[in-house]
C-alpha cells in the first residue's frame, strides 16, 4: 500500500493532537467562554476529520464529524458546555484514539463499537437546547430556556478545575514553534549518539598521539578537534532530552476523570513541566507517575463533605513539582488530603506480619511511612477499582529503583502526603565501577555498589571465613556471602593469592561480596544493548565501549546473584508481593540460613546471622562441667550443646572430630554439635508451621524441602548454658568486667 | 520466509569457511572487516566468539566454523569478519577467506538436499549451481538466530 507512509504520518500527528486536545478540553470546561481555546479544539478535530476524508476512513470520519458539529455549535454559542458534554467529547477523543490504534495495528478502522458513541454524539447534537435547561435548573420556571438566558457562570464545572499554568498554550505560540521544529526518528538520534561516542574515542587517540610529539600545527588542530567534539557530544545528548510535560500532559485529563468517578473535587497544579529528562527515563517513569497520581486522588484526597468537616476547602489540591538538583531530577507529588497516621501504619504492618511488633516500636515515623512500600501492604480500607489492591506501592518502588532512582514518602495526618521521587537524568549514561576478572574488564553499575574492600596478608586470612566450604565476609554485623566472579563466569583464576578485592554489592535487598581480580576506577559509561544472541544471559545488563575502543560487559548484579544462588531463580518483586508469610524486619521475607543435620532432623535451619563460626573440634578436647560438656575455645569456655542428643535419633558419636556451629545467644556464645553441615541457603521459607517440640520454632519449606527451625534461645535455656542475664550476674560476682565476646 | 530454499536472483558476497564455499545476498552485507579486537563473553553460547565495537555499535561475532559444526581453525591465520545487517542490528560472521561477488539466478538455484543435517539445512536459502562448484547461500535471519529456535 503506497499510502502507508502518509497514514503513518497522519497517525503520529493525530496522536499528538489528541493529547493536546485532552488538556484543552479540561481547560475549556473551566473557562467555557474562552473562544480561542474552543477554536483550537475545533481546528484539531477538523484536521483529523479532513485527513480521514482524504484517506478514506469513513467511520472515523463520521465520529469526528459528529464531534466537530457539536464543537461548532459550542463555538457559535448555540450550545453551552457542561460536564456531561465535556465527558462526551472526551469520550469521543478516546474513541478516535481507539480507531487510530486499530488503523495502526490493522488495516481497518476497528470494530463497530464506536457506533454507540456516534449515537450519543448525534443525540447530544439533536437536543442542543437541553443542556441549557439542565444547567439552568435554579430558574425552574423557565421551561424552554434559550441558551442566551443562561449565564455562563451557572455551568461552571462541578469538578476538576485545573490550575492555570505557564504551559497553557496559546495556539499562536505553538504554530510559531512548529516552524522551527522538526520530527526526527529516535533511532536516528541513537545512531548519532553512537557515532559521537566513537568520535570521542577517536579524539582521545588523536590527543594521545599529539601528546607524544611536538608539532605546533597538529597541536592546534587537535585542540580544536577536542573542543568541537565535546560541544557536539553535549548537543547530541540534548537532542534526546524531553520535558517532563510529555508525561504530564495526560494528567489533567486523568485527574478530571478520577475526580468525577470518585465524586471529589481536585485541583491539579503542575510545576516545572519544562524540566528535561532523557527519553529513556521519561518512558520509565510514565507508569509510576500515573500510579502515584491515582493513589493521591483515590486514597489521599478526601470527599468534599469530609474535607468540609475537617475545616478544609472542599476542593483538594494535588501538586506535582519537578526540578533538577544535584544532577538528578526530583519529582514531588503532594496532596493536601487525609495524610497517613504512622501509628496506624505500624499496626497494619504488624497485623500483616510484615514486621515484628518490637521492630514497629523501634522505627521512626519517617520509616513508618515507608512501610507502605513493603510487599503486601495496603492501607486502603476498601479495594477500589481506581488504585487496585495495594500491591502497587512495592512494585512502584521496584520500578523506580530499577532505573536508579529512589522514592521516599512523608505525611502529616490530616494535612496531606508527599511522595518524593529522585531519578537520574539519563539511563543511557550511568556511573559504573570498572573491575577486572580473568583478564577481562567488567563494569558494576554504581547503583548496585555498596562499598569496596581490599584485603591483604593476615587480614585476608582472618576476615574471610568459611561456613562449610562457602566463604563469607564479616561486614560489621552481617555475614555476607562471597561470590568469586571468576568462578561464576567460568574465567581463569589469575589472582594473587595474597590479596583479595571485594566489591560489596546489593541486589534486591540482598547484599553480598563479589570477589574480583582487581578494582580499577569509576567511570561514566554509555550503556548499549547486547545482541539477540546474548539475550538469554541474565548476568549482563549490556555492554559499553571503553576509552581504548574495546567492548566491556556491564554486569547485571541481580543476574549474577541469581546465577550463583544468592537469589532464587525467577524471583521477582512481584512474586514477593504475592507472598504473605512472616518475616523479620523490612524486606526480611528471605533468610540466610545454615542448614545442618542433627539427630533425627536431616535439615535443621539456624539463622546465618547468629552463626559466628563453624569449627571442627577434636573429641578429646572436651572437658566436663556441672552444666555439661565444654571446650576451651579462643580464650573462652565454650559450652557444647549436642543437638543430636537433644532431639534424639542417631548421632555422630563415633566421629573423632565434632562439627560445631558456634552461635551467639544473648551475650554468650555456645557451640552446637551437629552431625553435618548441609548447606547455606538464601531462601524464602514457605508453609510455615509452629512446633510444639521444645527447642524448635517450627518447620517450613526451604529450597523445596521441609526444614525444622531451631529455637536458639530455647536450646540455650534447655541446655542450661548461660544466657545474657545469668552470665552478667556471674560476671559481676566473680570476674568483674571481663568481656565475653563472640570470638572473631 | 517460511519455506527453505526460496529462489533468489541477484548478487552474492561469497566467503570460505573450512573449505566450504558460502554466500550471502550482497544487500544484506554491511561491510567486511579485517582486524578486529573481540571481547569474549563468558557463559555465552559457544558460537558467539565475542563482541566487537563497530563505530560505536556493539556487534556480536559468530564463529562460522562452530555454527556450521566444522573443525576449528588451525595455524596463525586470523579470521575475517563479514558484517551483515539483521532485524536485530548488525552481526559479524567470522570466516576464513573472502571470495568474489557472484551473480546468482533463479534458474540455477535449488533447494538444499532433503537428507542433509536439519540444523544446517535450516540455515541455507539454497544452493546455487555454478559452473565448477556449488555455492551455499545462507539465510541470514536463521543463521544468526543463535540460541533462539
Amino acid at each position: 500500500m503506497q499510502d502507508r507512509e502518509i497514514i503513518q504520518e497522519f497517525l503520529v500527528e493525530s496522536a499528538e493532537n489528541l493529547e493536546r486536545l485532552d488538556r484543552e478540553m479540561v481547560e475549556l470546561e473551566r473557562r467555557p467562554q474562552d473562544t480561542e481555546l474552543l477554536g483550537s479544539i475545533f481546528r484539531t478535530i477538523h484536521t483529523v476529520k479532513g485527513t480521514c476524508g482524504f484517506l478514506g476512513f469513513s467511520r472515523l470520519g463520521a465520529v469526528t464529524h459528529a464531534a466537530e458539529s457539536i464543537l461548532g455549535e459550542l463555538r457559535s454559542g448555540r450550545m453551552l458546555l457542561d460536564a456531561d458534554l465535556t465527558s462526551l467529547i472526551l469520550d469521543s477523543v478516546d474513541g478516535i484514539r481507539r480507531m487510530l490504534s486499530a488503523i495502526e495495528t490493522g488495516e481497518d478502522e476497528g470494530p463497530v463499537f464506536e457506533q454507540s458513541l456516534l449515537e450519543r454524539l448525534h443525540a447530544a447534537f439533536d437536543q442542543k437546547p437541553q443542556p441549557a435547561v439542565e444547567t439552568a435548573a435554579p430558574k425552574a420556571a423557565v421551561k424552554a430556556a434559550t441558551p442566551e438566558t443562561t449565564a455562563p457562570a451557572i455551568e461552571a464545572p462541578k469538578a476538576a478545575p485545573v490550575a492555570d499554568n505557564e504551559e497553557a498554550p496559546s495556539p499562536h505560540k505553538e504554530s510559531a514553534l512548529a516552524d522551527t521544529t522538526l520530527r526526527v526518528d529516535v533511532n536516528l538520534l541513537d545512531r548519532l549518539m553512537n557515532l559521537v561516542g566513537e568520535l570521542v574515542l577517536t579524539r582521545n587517540q588523536v590527543l594521545q598521539y599529539n601528546a607524544a610529539r611536538e608539532d605546533g600545527a597538529l597541536n592546534a588542530i587537535s585542540q580544536r578537534l577536542n573542543l568541537i567534539t565535546s560541544e557536539l557530544q553535549e548537543r547530541v545528548m540534548k537532542t534526546r532530552m524531553q520535558p517532563i510535560q510529555v508525561v504530564w500532559n495526560k494528567l489533567p485529563r486523568l485527574v478530571r476523570d478520577l475526580a468525577n468517578t470518585l465524586h471529589k473535587e481536585i485541583a491539579l497544579d503542575l510545576q516545572g513541566s519544562e524540566t528535561e529528562l532523557d527519553r529513556t527515563v521519561i518512558e520509565a517513569i510514565r507508569d509510576p507517575l500515573v500510579h502515584m497520581v491515582r493513589n493521591s486522588c483515590d486514597h489521599g484526597i478526601e470527599a468534599p463533605e469530609e474535607r468540609a468537616r475537617r475545616g478544609k476547602p472542599a476542593c483538594g489540591n494535588l501538586t506535582l513539582r519537578a526540578f533538577h538538583e544535584g544532577g538528578q531530577v526530583h519529582i514531588e507529588i503532594a496532596d493536601d488530603g487525609a495524610g497517613m497516621d504512622p501509628a496506624r501504619l505500624r499496626a497494619k504492618a504488624v497485623e500483616r506480619g510484615l514486621i515484628t511488633p518490637a521492630r514497629a516500636e523501634e522505627i521512626s515515623d519517617r520509616a513508618a511511612f515507608n512501610l507502605v512500600f513493603l510487599p503486601g501492604f495496603s492501607t486502603a480500607a476498601a479495594v477500589t477499582s481506581i488504585s487496585g489492591r495495594g500491591v502497587g506501592m512495592d512494585v512502584l518502588r521496584t520500578n523506580i529503583e530499577r532505573i536508579g532512582g529512589a522514592v521516599d514518602l512523608s505525611s502529616a495526618p490530616g494535612r496531606g502526603t508527599t511522595v518524593h521521587v529522585r531519578i537520574p537524568l539519563t539511563l543511557a549514561i550511568i556511573p559504573g565501577l570498572l573491575v577486572k576478572a580473568g583478564g577481562e574488564r567488567f563494569v558494576i553499575p554504581q547503583l548496585n555498589l555498596h562499598e569496596l574492600i581490599r584485603l591483604e596478608g593476615d587480614a585476608l586470612r582472618t576476615r574471610i571465613e568459611y561456613v562449610h566450604s562457602t566463604p563469607v565476609f564479616r561486614s560489621r554485623d552481617a555475614l555476607l556471602p562471597l561470590i568469586d566472579l571468576n568462578k561464576v563466569l567460568r574465567l581463569p583464576a589469575l589472582r594473587n593469592p595474597e590479596e583479595a578485592s571485594i566489591a560489596i554489592v546489593q541486589a534486591e535487598n540482598r547484599r553480598f561480596g563479589l570477589v574480583v581480580d582487581a578494582i580499577c576506577d569509576t567511570q561514566e559509561i554509555v550503556v548499549k544493548p547486547l545482541g539477540q544472541q546474548l539475550k538469554e544471559l541474565n548476568c549482563y545488563a549490556g555492554a559499553t565501549i571503553m576509552g581504548d575502543g574495546r567492548v566491556a560487559l556491564i554486569l547485571d548484579v541481580p543476574g549474577v546473584a541469581q546465577r550463583s544462588g544468592i537469589l532464587a531463580a525467577g524471583e521477582s518483586s512481584a512474586r514477593e508481593a504475592a507472598g504473605g508469610e512472616t518475616g523479620t524486619g523490612e524486606g526480611g521475607e528471605r533468610h540466610s540460613l545454615l542448614l545442618c543435620r542433627a539427630g533425627r532432623f536431616a535439615r535443621l535451619a539456624i539463622p546465618l546471622a547468629r552463626v559466628a563460626r563453624l569449627e571442627k573440634i577434636s573429641r578429646n578436647l572436651i572437658e566436663q562441667t556441672a552444666e555439661g560438656d565444654v571446650v576451651q575455645y579462643r580464650g573462652t569456655v565454650l559450652p557444647l550443646v549436642p543437638l543430636a542428643g537433644m532431639f534424639g535419633g542417631g548421632s555422630g558419636e563415633d566421629a573423632e572430630l565434632l562439627q560445631v556451629v558456634v552461635v551467639g545467644t544473648g551475650g554468650a556464645t555456645a557451640g552446637l554439635v551437629v552431625d553435618e553441615i548441609v548447606d547455606i541457603v538464601d531462601e524464602r521459607a514457605t508453609c510455615l508451621r509452629a512446633s510444639q517440640s521444645p527447642g524448635l520454632l517450627g518447620s517450613g519449606v526451604v529450597a523445596g524441602k521441609v526444614t525444622a527451625f531451631l529455637d536458639l534461645d530455647a536450646v540455650a535455656g534447655q541446655a542450661g548454658f548461660a544466657g545474657e542475664t545469668s552470665i552478667a550476674r556471674l560476671r559481676e560476682a566473680l570476674l568483674g568486667e571481663v568481656p565475653v565476646e563472640v570470638p572473631a | 520466509m517460511s519455506e527453505t530454499g526460496a529462489a533468489m536472483t541477484g548478487q552474492c558476497a561469497t566467503f570460505y569457511v573450512a573449505g566450504r564455499f558460502l554466500g550471502v545476498d550482497v544487500l544484506e552485507v554491511q561491510e567486511v572487516l579485517r582486524e578486529q579486537r573481540l571481547t569474549s563473553v563468558p557463559l555465552a553460547p559457544e558460537v558467539v566468539e565475542g563482541l566487537l565495537n563497530l563505530r560505536g555499535e556493539i556487534v556480536p561475532a559468530l564463529n562460522m566454523r562452530r555454527l556450521l559444526d566444522l573443525p576449528p581453525r588451525e595455524g596463525e591465520s586470523l579470521p575475517l569478519s563479514v558484517v551483515v545487517r539483521t532485524g536485530h542490528g548488525a552481526v559479524s560472521l567470522q570466516v576464513d577467506e573472502i571470495g568474489d561477488v557472484v551473480e546468482v539466478d533463479a534458474a540455477a538455484f535449488e533447494e538444499p538436499p532433503r537428507n542433509m543435517d536439519a540444523k544446517l539445512r535450516s540455515m541455507l536459502r539454497g544452493v546455487q549451481k555454478l559452473r565448477d562448484r556449488l555455492l551455499l547461500v545462507l539465510d541470514i535471519p536463521r543463521t544468526v538466530n543463535v540460541g533462539g529456535a
